[in-house]
């Protein structure tokens, strides 16, 4: 069976879940991988709520917002586009592929525009595979085993160590 | 017991010793704290040994201050002999309390530390190799030493814990009020944060505030400070904003910006996700390619962010660090 990826979608209550809802309404048919969140602004997305959708088992993180110069509250949106660039540099340290985490703007009317995004970030996912942080969460709660396994081979494995 | 001293355990698990130094730092006051307990195990400043303390009854301490991440099984071994020796156990320090500076090994896998430390490092002699095994066959028997676990672990990973001190090391007022609160007996409600304020280092901060708008971020060295203005509005990465108070606001006093020791303010769960979400909002362009470039500025984020708590963070290490 084909792997199936979880996409976290947070969309903003004045354009992006508008456009979803557009799609919706004009029954244009995309993948159903994405679980939509409606925050007020893409600027209440706190880089928390991304960072927890990960170790909750997000395959992939998707934030849509009003394009720059629509924001409903000014500037929201451009503080976003801040707040993203900062977070996929911690994503990246953390690992995790960017293409996890996808910033887009869509305005109320691009309902197509919202579809085709859905489409892309499940398909780009599916050849990325599982993402690997949920397991790595998990597995803190039972890490208390003996010491490197890889040095321990090693140690084995090399005639010139000496024990001091 | 006819005399009613407190008894009271010191320990140090993965730590640098500077919570020992911040309790003797208390000055004097460390006579009153002679006088008012019996330190029963303290390994930096008197003598004991484990057998000593497996041999008192459960709950006879009534106090342990443990100082230090849980980072191997003898760390492990001592926090859980202290919770059952102890009526109160207190995670003293960022490392005890978020994981600390050594919890920022969590970003690096344990293969990768030991080939630093023992193979890689550029200090070693060449050709002499030495590697710890955790157990070695002698004349006389075995002889074992402490296994590394594959991460850094906070002490509530490991024991439940009553009370918090914040702090690399906690100010020593801090050390002050918590430790005449124990004598005293007047203790406040259990899993707080112990002699901190609710708020953030920039509520106490008395630099002078204006409008946050940055172009580029320095590192401290790098520019001629103004020393009544707040650090992050000249581009000194300050992490006050996202901090728990109760320090003293000593680092930005000094003209250095805050670090984060303290952790996140109360209610926050993730302090370098608001660290992100702070620092990033200031930035003072609406263009993505000149905000990748000013944010681009600031070297090792995961560092930045979670300098003193990557264990307690909402991913508590990186992909690679199994």
């Amino acid at each position: 069976m084909e792997f199936e990826p979880i996409i976290v979608g947070f969309l903003c209550n004045w354009c992006s879940y508008t456009g979803a809802d557009l799609a919706g309404t004009a029954r244009i048919k995309h993948r159903p991988n994405l679980r939509t969140i409606r925050v007020m602004c893409s600027g209440r997305v706190d880089p928390t709520f991304v960072l927890k959708a990960f170790a909750a088992g997000a395959d992939g993180v998707l934030v849509c917002g009003c394009h720059p110069g629509d924001c409903h509250y000014i500037e929201g949106n451009y503080k976003t586009m801040r707040r993203m660039e900062l977070l996929g540099q911690l994503v990246r340290a953390y690992g995790i592929d960017e293409r996890r985490v996808r910033l887009e703007w869509v305005s109320a009317s691009e309902g197509e525009r919202f579809a085709r995004l859905v489409d892309e970030m499940t398909l780009e996912l599916r050849q990325l595979g599982p993402c690997k942080l949920r397991p790595t969460v998990a597995a803190l709660a039972n890490d208390f085993d003996g010491l490197s396994r890889a040095v321990t081979a090693q140690v084995a494995a090399s005639g010139e160590v000496t024990h001091g | 017991m006819a005399d009613r001293k407190l008894q009271v355990a010191l320990y140090w698990g993965a730590a640098c010793g500077g919570c020992d130094v911040a309790v003797l730092d208390t000055d004097a006051f460390i006579l009153d704290l002679a006088a008012a307990a019996d330190l029963r195990f303290w390994p930096i400043a008197v003598d004991g040994k484990y057998d000593d303390v497996e041999a008192m009854a459960d709950g006879e301490l009534d106090l342990a201050i443990f100082n230090g991440a849980v980072r191997n099984t003898e760390n492990q071994h001592v926090a859980e002999l202290l919770r059952r020796k102890a009526k109160l156990l207190v995670a003293f320090g960022s490392c005890a309390h978020l994981g600390g500076i050594p919890g920022l090994a969590n970003a690096a896998s344990r293969d990768e530390i030991f080939h630093r430390a023992y193979l890689a490092n550029p200090s070693l002699e060449e050709g002499n190799v030495v590697l710890p095994v955790t157990e070695k066959k002698v004349a006389s028997g075995t002889l074992e030493i402490p296994k590394l676990y594959r991460r850094v672990h906070k002490l509530d990973d490991v024991v439940p814990v009553d009370y918090y001190v914040a702090g690399c090391p906690p100010a020593p007022e801090q050390v002050k009020a918590v430790l005449k609160a124990v004598i005293s007996g007047k203790l406040p409600a259990r899993g707080s944060v112990v002699g901190c304020s609710e708020r953030a280092v920039c509520d106490d901060c008395k630099r002078r505030k204006e409008e946050k708008k940055v172009k580029r971020f320095y590192r401290p060295w790098q520019v001629l400070q103004d020393p009544e203005r707040c650090l992050l509005e000249q581009g000194i990465v300050c992490a006050g904003s996202v901090t728990r108070s109760g320090c003293g606001v000593r680092c930005p006093n000094s003209g250095m910006p805050c670090r984060g020791c303290y952790g996140p303010t109360a209610g926050v769960r993730d302090q370098g996700a608001k660290f992100i979400s702070a620092i990033a909002s200031i930035v003072d362009s609406r263009d993505p390619d000149e905000i990748a470039s000013i944010l681009g500025q600031i070297p090792d984020v995961m560092g930045y962010a979670y300098r003193f708590g990557l264990p307690a963070a909402t991913i508590p290490g990186t992909a690679r660090s199994l």
